[in-house]
């Protein structure tokens, strides 16, 4: 990376399920738990309402690392949310190394809404690589604009009921 | 242009202890569309919400944006708060400023920064919030019950007795499931029959429960409070509305088969009643045996008959009702461990017999009247072996799980053995003893004391010398190899889930988990419902379990229907995905994603470039759809998007992060 201004601060955008992840990172506040400021959380419903869209988006207009977060395999309030954000977000991450993203900048983690301690520790450890690599000034990415580019990209459509559902085993 | 009220919260110091309330307030200010911005010492407190809803007006705000705790805390609070105004409920967003900001920061100048960046996000998410509203759904307050065991049984009465009528659905020609096939119940010794078959009476004659008996579920469609429910009652070619159930017709016919109640170790007529208090108290004939629908010849029950219910012209007959809710109770099976225990014979040993059969031996009514003798010869065994977790706890040849109940009934079975057989010799292979449950070790340990012998290991073969059965296994607490030489071996094995239950899980929408168990909602907190809305799960069918739980979940699930049914309608999610039919292709992929099975394509016509088009488009079903948007990443065109948490609000967000 080129010289970085000395004031300049990550902005690192994490994609959190309401009812794990994010209800995690509430546990960890109620906790006073200790982490960067760096981090803004958006909250959706379900890691699996995440269009890889809203990640080229983010890194296009100016993030610097994003997270996807939801609840562990076989624990999504959904039943299967996580496990379309799991396959989407892997297929997807690929394509974006491919582009020449650095794998640290995106990443997918499942933390429940206990695991205030792993919010925490997940955030210190994320913020701390992005800001390692410095700004990201890409501009690879740029893939098809449009909100259909989740499924164009085929890491959505053909995901059916029928998909073989990995058990367990975490991505992270 | 919208009109926005941004209002932020100190939350006493909570919040204003790391933020700069009043430069978060500034900033918001200068953020498109806001018309007021202003702080509160407690947002939450009424004369918080009153101030907020005097700005309302004052201000003429559409729609308004509050930073302060977690929206999982008060989004619900401040909803309630615009009920009473002019806004839509759902036209609000919260900033969670407190539990991911003020009190995970120390440092005030990041704080505040961070806390301008979520109002900011929050602001540019409101600009395109949209007016929601639930629709209400009416509940049919009538339930069904699939599976007339102990459990199906409980929750019918449950549900009856609170005042609803209730269908039963059986399989079997009587209703009664496993229990009323066992002898005793553990832990207490009471007689299975006396205590399984008043209920089964009950049942048979409460006013508001309906059975229907040798019948299934063909299909099932509809949502909460309103499932349409084909059921096929098949052919019993007796008219039970003329049949006294006298029994005539039973004595004379000429045909034995063998008894599926007396898991074969009995016979029973082609024309039959599973057992003498079957309920129904009315035979039905076994077509596949009658030597009348097979051969046309005999036909002498009908000849017999007094009341002349006999009609072999009989038919399946397919019923179509609605149902506010599905209790789910069709129980389990036995693993087939003939199949899969070569080396306990397979099944070649008339001898080794199974802990059902076993039941149906030491059972008075049963076929050698509770003489316990081998099958193969009819003299006493007088050295038994008994053989726990054959199946349970075998990942290699069986399943991975504790099949729960078999220690217990394995003791019973023990303390009955020598209890019949005073003389005889018992011996116990496990490989754990898990009795937990009031009075349950008690009854292990009396076992003990009655002479049973336990050898802790596996049995790793079974093979006939001399007319014993010689068992073969490891006393893993002496290290030695051990050899019981049996008259008789009983096999404890594992409960596997009910034939139906894949089919009826994937029609119901309920999901399996990797043994093809039903799965409940959540394992701790949501232990009887599922993840259909309206569907609840009773018994064995979610897990091996014994009648003390079975019975327990049986009345909670009857609880939950009682509950549904309290009320006339039912308010459904505002925030759940909706389809733009004019860019929908019909392509289905969001329907096979849909994990509540709510999205289903239905052809419309409409006008399309100044042309009428009939084309499928999908549509959602309010009642079903949780609002979780998996469907939306799935769909090519982007017609799918979900009510609240929309394509366009999630990237104002994002945009409104980087770029504000
Ligand atoms: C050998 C043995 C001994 C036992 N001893 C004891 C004991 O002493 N004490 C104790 O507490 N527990 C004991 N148990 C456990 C006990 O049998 C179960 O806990 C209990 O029977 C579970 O009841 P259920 O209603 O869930 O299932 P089930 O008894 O299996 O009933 C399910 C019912 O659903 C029906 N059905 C299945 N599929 C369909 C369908 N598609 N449509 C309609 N109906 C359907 C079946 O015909 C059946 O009538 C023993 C079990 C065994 C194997």
């Amino acid at each position: 990376m080129s010289v970085v201004d000395e004031k300049w601060e990550p902005t690192v955008l994490a994609f959190c399920c309401h009812w794990c992840t994010y209800s995690g990172a509430d546990l960890a506040g109620l906790n006073r738990m200790n982490y960067p400021a760096n981090i803004r959380v958006l909250r959706v419903p379900c890691s699996g309402r995440v269009n890889p869209q809203y990640v080229l988006t983010a890194f296009n207009k100016g993030c610097d690392g994003v997270l996807v977060c939801g609840c562990h395999p076989g624990d999504c309030h959904y039943v299967s949310g996580n496990y379309y954000a799991k396959r989407r977000m892997m297929a997807f991450k690929r394509l974006l190394e491919y582009t020449g993203l650095e794998p640290e900048r995106f990443q997918v983690r499942w933390i429940s809404g206990s695991e205030a301690g792993k919010f925490r520790d997940t955030v210190v450890d994320f913020c701390e690589k992005v800001r390692a690599l410095g700004p990201y000034t890409g501009g690879a990415v740029s893939l098809s604009e449009g909100l259909g580019a989740g499924a164009e990209l085929g890491v959505g459509a053909e995901l059916g009921v029928g998909a073989e559902l990995p058990q367990g085993g975490d991505a992270q | 242009m919208s009109r926005i009220g941004v209002f932020i919260c100190h939350c006493g110091s909570n919040i204003a202890g790391t933020v700069d309330v009043a430069r978060v307030v500034e900033a918001a200010r200068s953020f498109p569309n806001v018309v007021v911005a202003d702080d509160n010492k407690y947002t939450c407190s009424d004369p918080g919400q009153q101030s907020i809803k005097e700005a309302i007006v004052e201000y003429n705000l559409d729609r308004i944006v509050i930073a302060s705790c977690s929206p999982r805390m008060h989004e619900l609070t401040f909803r309630k708060m615009l009920k009473d105004t002019s806004i839509n409920p759902y036209m609000l967003e919260i900033a969670n400023i407190r539990e991911q900001c003020s009190w995970v920061h120390k440092d005030i100048e990041a704080g505040t920064v961070k806390a301008i960046d979520l109002v900011k996000m929050a602001t540019a998410k409101v600009d395109k919030d949209t007016p929601l509203f639930t629709t209400t759904i009416p509940i049919n307050k009538r339930a069904l019950v699939i599976g007339g065991g102990i459990a199906g049984m409980q929750a019918a009465l449950d549900i009856a007795d609170a005042g609803y009528p209730v269908t039963i659905v059986e399989a079997e020609p009587s209703l009664g499931g496993k229990m009323v096939m066992l002898d005793k119940t553990f832990p207490t010794m009471d007689c299975s029959a006396c205590i399984c078959t008043p209920k089964m009476a009950d049942v048979g004659s409460h006013p508001n429960i309906t059975v229907k008996t040798l019948s299934e579920v063909e299909q099932v469609s509809g949502y909460v409070g309103n499932f349409e429910v084909t059921i096929r009652e098949k052919a019993k070619y007796v008219d039970y509305a003329t049949c006294t159930g006298c029994g005539l017709c039973e004595t004379k016919c000429p045909t034995k088969v063998a008894s599926e109640f007396d898991q074969g170790l009995g016979q029973r007529k082609a024309i039959y009643k599973p057992f003498a208090q079957a309920v129904p108290s009315k035979p039905t004939i076994d077509a596949a045996h009658c030597r009348k629908l097979t051969s046309d010849k005999c036909g002498v029950c009908e000849k017999l008959c007094p009341t002349k219910a006999i009609n072999f012209a009989d038919e399946d007959k397919l019923t179509t009702e609605t149902y506010g809710a599905i209790v789910v109770a069709i129980g389990y099976k036995l693993i087939d461990w003939g199949a899969l225990y070569g080396e306990y014979g397979g099944g070649r040993y008339s001898d080794v017999i199974s802990g059902l059969q076993f039941e149906r031996l030491v059972n008075a009514s049963g076929p050698t009247e509770g003489h316990i003798t081998r099958p193969s010869d009819g003299t006493e065994p007088k050295t038994v072996a008994i053989i726990k977790c054959v199946g349970s706890r075998d990942p290699e040849k069986g399943r991975s799980y504790c099949s729960r109940a078999c220690c217990m009934y394995g003791a019973k079975h023990a303390h009955q053995y020598l209890d019949k057989v005073p003389d005889g010799r018992c011996y116990v292979f496990y490989m754990d003893v898990r009795t937990p449950g009031k009075g349950y070790d008690e009854f292990y340990m009396n076992t003990q004391h009655d002479g049973a012998v336990y050898l802790r290991g596996r049995v790793s073969k079974i093979f006939e010398q001399g007319g014993k059965l010689i068992c073969k296994g490891e006393d893993t607490l002496i290290g030695k190899q051990v050899e019981v030489a049996a008259d008789m071996v009983v096999l404890e094995t594992a409960m596997v889930p009910a034939d139906a239950a894949d089919r009826l899980g994937s029609m119901l929408g309920v999901t399996r988990d990797k043994d093809l168990w039903l799965s409940e909602a959540h394992p701790k907190l949501r232990p009887v419902e599922t993840n259909s809305g309206g569907i609840y799960l009773a018994g064995t069918c979610q897990g091996p379990k014994d009648i003390p739980d079975s019975v327990a979940q049986a009345s909670a699930a009857a609880m939950k229907v009682a509950i549904l049914f309290s009320k006339d309608e039912l308010e459904s999610n505002a925030m759940i995905a909706g389809s733009d039919a004019s860019l929908c292709n019909g392509c289905g992929a969001c329907v096979n994603i849909c994990p509540y099975s709510a999205i289903t394509l239905e052809e419309v016509t409409r006008r399309e470039n100044s042309r009428m088009v009939t084309r499928q488009v999908s549509r959602v079903n309010p009642g079903l759809c949780q609002g979780c948007g998996a469907c939306t990443v799935a769909c090519k065109p982007g017609a799918m998007d979900l009510k609240g948490f929309s394509d366009e609000q999630i990237m104002k967000e994002v945009e409104a992060l980087c770029q504000w």
